[in-house]
């Protein structure tokens, strides 16, 4: 939440938002809606697991217009995770916004979460949040990687080795859109209940802190 | 893919002209990118011109001494799956006799070959896996000659871009003249150690472990060396024409 340029916000202050954080926000959010939504589709075409998706949830129309919507929306999610990762670590916004996270603190967080009593701070994220953050980044790294393992396991094949060989690149693959989309619907969830966080990553400025209640 | 579910695509495809029509059905999609989703031409038009970039991403990616994975003998997928755009009995039956692989284009010697005299070839074997587009894979072992081997045997132009394959079901595809000449690529002869079933392709079938399911064409008849893209099957429905692994 923290833009990386600023100082943790004081009591008063409008909580902003850096313009590449909320740029690489949407392009993301609509990059991996296409991915998922397409992936089904491909998915469903040779189901790994006995259940396929519904095809009024899934994206192309058919096998061939759901892989030409994936391989294009990959560009789009793999050049802007770069772009947002690279930035992250130059300006020490991932450092800042999501570390530490200290066991005692996340034990605190997720009770306090679970329990509903757990107070949104615009402006600095709780434990909880660091952590999902984090794991949505590595989740969206795993698929990228897996993907493209997927798309190329004669030319990266040493990586196919590392995921349990082709098959198993397909069931990290598979994981790694699970754990994206078990985000997804915390995420929004906790944006329906604090509606107030959707304008600061639509505008870049925020509601005056503190405080609200909320997960 | 069964012949009813063929039936249903191709009318769809037809019927609708765009291929990627319940794609883009999302309001809030539309609402995010502010473009006119209902203009199927323009997403198609997009989506083939990314399509084309990929194959030059994957033609730049591809190289002849990369060699696919191969397998013991101990991991061949035993029943091997059939998959056509038709059902398993409706495969081709080919009188062996008869049956000549036609050579057309850029080739010196265009002498028909009957399945004897290319049964006299030197030949290689290989135990590789088989990926479809569809997402499952399974591996087999293929013997017959490598088709680089038989290319300048023939004296084709290695400089042309493209060889264009015709089957005797009516399928066709094309394949660019860099995997043509991979060491792995093959005119298959044999399944298993056995005469090539018809299910899977007698009497000759194109091996490509460096590409997709659908680029390797079962029953093939002719072979045309050419510089023009020759497309194919599934690739004019809008499947990735290199379609590379």
């Amino acid at each position: 939440m923290t833009a990386a340029m600023n100082a943790a916000p004081v009591d008063g202050a409008r909580a902003t938002r850096s313009v590449v954080i909320r740029t690489t926000h949407w392009l993301n959010a609509i990059a991996m809606t296409c991915m998922i939504g397409s992936g089904w589709r491909i998915y469903d075409a040779s189901p790994l697991f006995p259940f396929a998706f519904p095809a009024s949830l899934t994206f192309g129309d058919w096998l061939g217009g759901a892989l030409a919507i994936h391989f294009a929306a990959m560009w789009l999610l793999a050049v802007n995770f770069v772009v947002y990762l690279t930035w992250s670590l130059a300006t020490g916004h991932l450092r800042r916004s999501f570390l530490p996270i200290r066991a005692a603190a996340l034990r605190a967080d997720a009770i306090q979460a679970l329990t509903f009593r757990l107070t949104h701070d615009p402006g600095r994220y709780n434990t909880v949040q660091k952590l999902l953050y984090l794991l949505v980044i590595l989740g969206i790294s795993g698929a990228i990687v897996s993907g493209a393992v997927l798309w190329k396991p004669v030319q990266l094949q040493e990586f196919a080795i590392l995921m349990g060989g082709y098959e198993g690149v397909r069931r990290v693959h598979f994981a790694a859109m699970t754990g994206i989309v078990l985000f997804v619907v915390i995420h929004v969830a906790m944006v329906a209940i604090v509606p107030s966080t959707l304008l600061p990553m639509l505008t870049g400025r925020g509601p005056r802190r503190p405080v609200e209640k909320g997960g | 893919m069964n012949d009813t579910n063929f039936q249903r695509l191709v009318h769809k495809r037809l019927g609708r002209r765009a291929m990627f029509t319940g794609a883009l059905s999302l309001g809030s999609l539309a609402l995010l990118t502010g473009c006119d989703l209902e203009d199927d031409d323009a997403v198609d038009r997009t989506l083939l011109a990314i399509s084309r970039f990929n194959d030059r991403v994957q033609a730049a990616l591809f190289r002849q001494d990369r060699l696919a994975p191969t397998y013991t003998a101990a991991d061949i997928t035993d029943p091997f799956p059939f998959n056509a755009y038709y059902e398993e009995a409706k495969a081709p039956e080919i009188d062996s006799v008869t049956w000549r692989l036609e050579l057309a284009g850029r080739i010196e010697n265009k002498t028909p070959w009957s399945l004897g005299a290319l049964n006299q070839l030197p030949w290689t074997t290989q135990i590789t896996r088989h990926v479809c587009i569809e997402g499952w894979s399974a591996i087999g072992q293929w013997s017959g000659v490598p088709l680089g081997d038989f290319l300048r045997r023939v004296g084709a132009d290695l400089r042309a871009s493209f060889i264009a394959f015709r089957c005797a079901d009516g399928y066709s595809s094309g394949l660019d003249m860099a995997t043509a000449l991979h060491p792995q690529t093959q005119i298959t002869l044999r399944f298993r150690n056995e005469v090539l079933p018809r299910r899977y392709g007698f009497p000759i079938k194109i091996r490509i472990p460096t590409k997709l399911g659908f680029k390797n064409p079962k029953h093939v008849v002719a072979l045309e060396v050419t510089d023009r893209d020759p497309g194919g099957f599934w690739e004019n429905y809008g499947y990735n024409r290199f379609s590379g692994l």
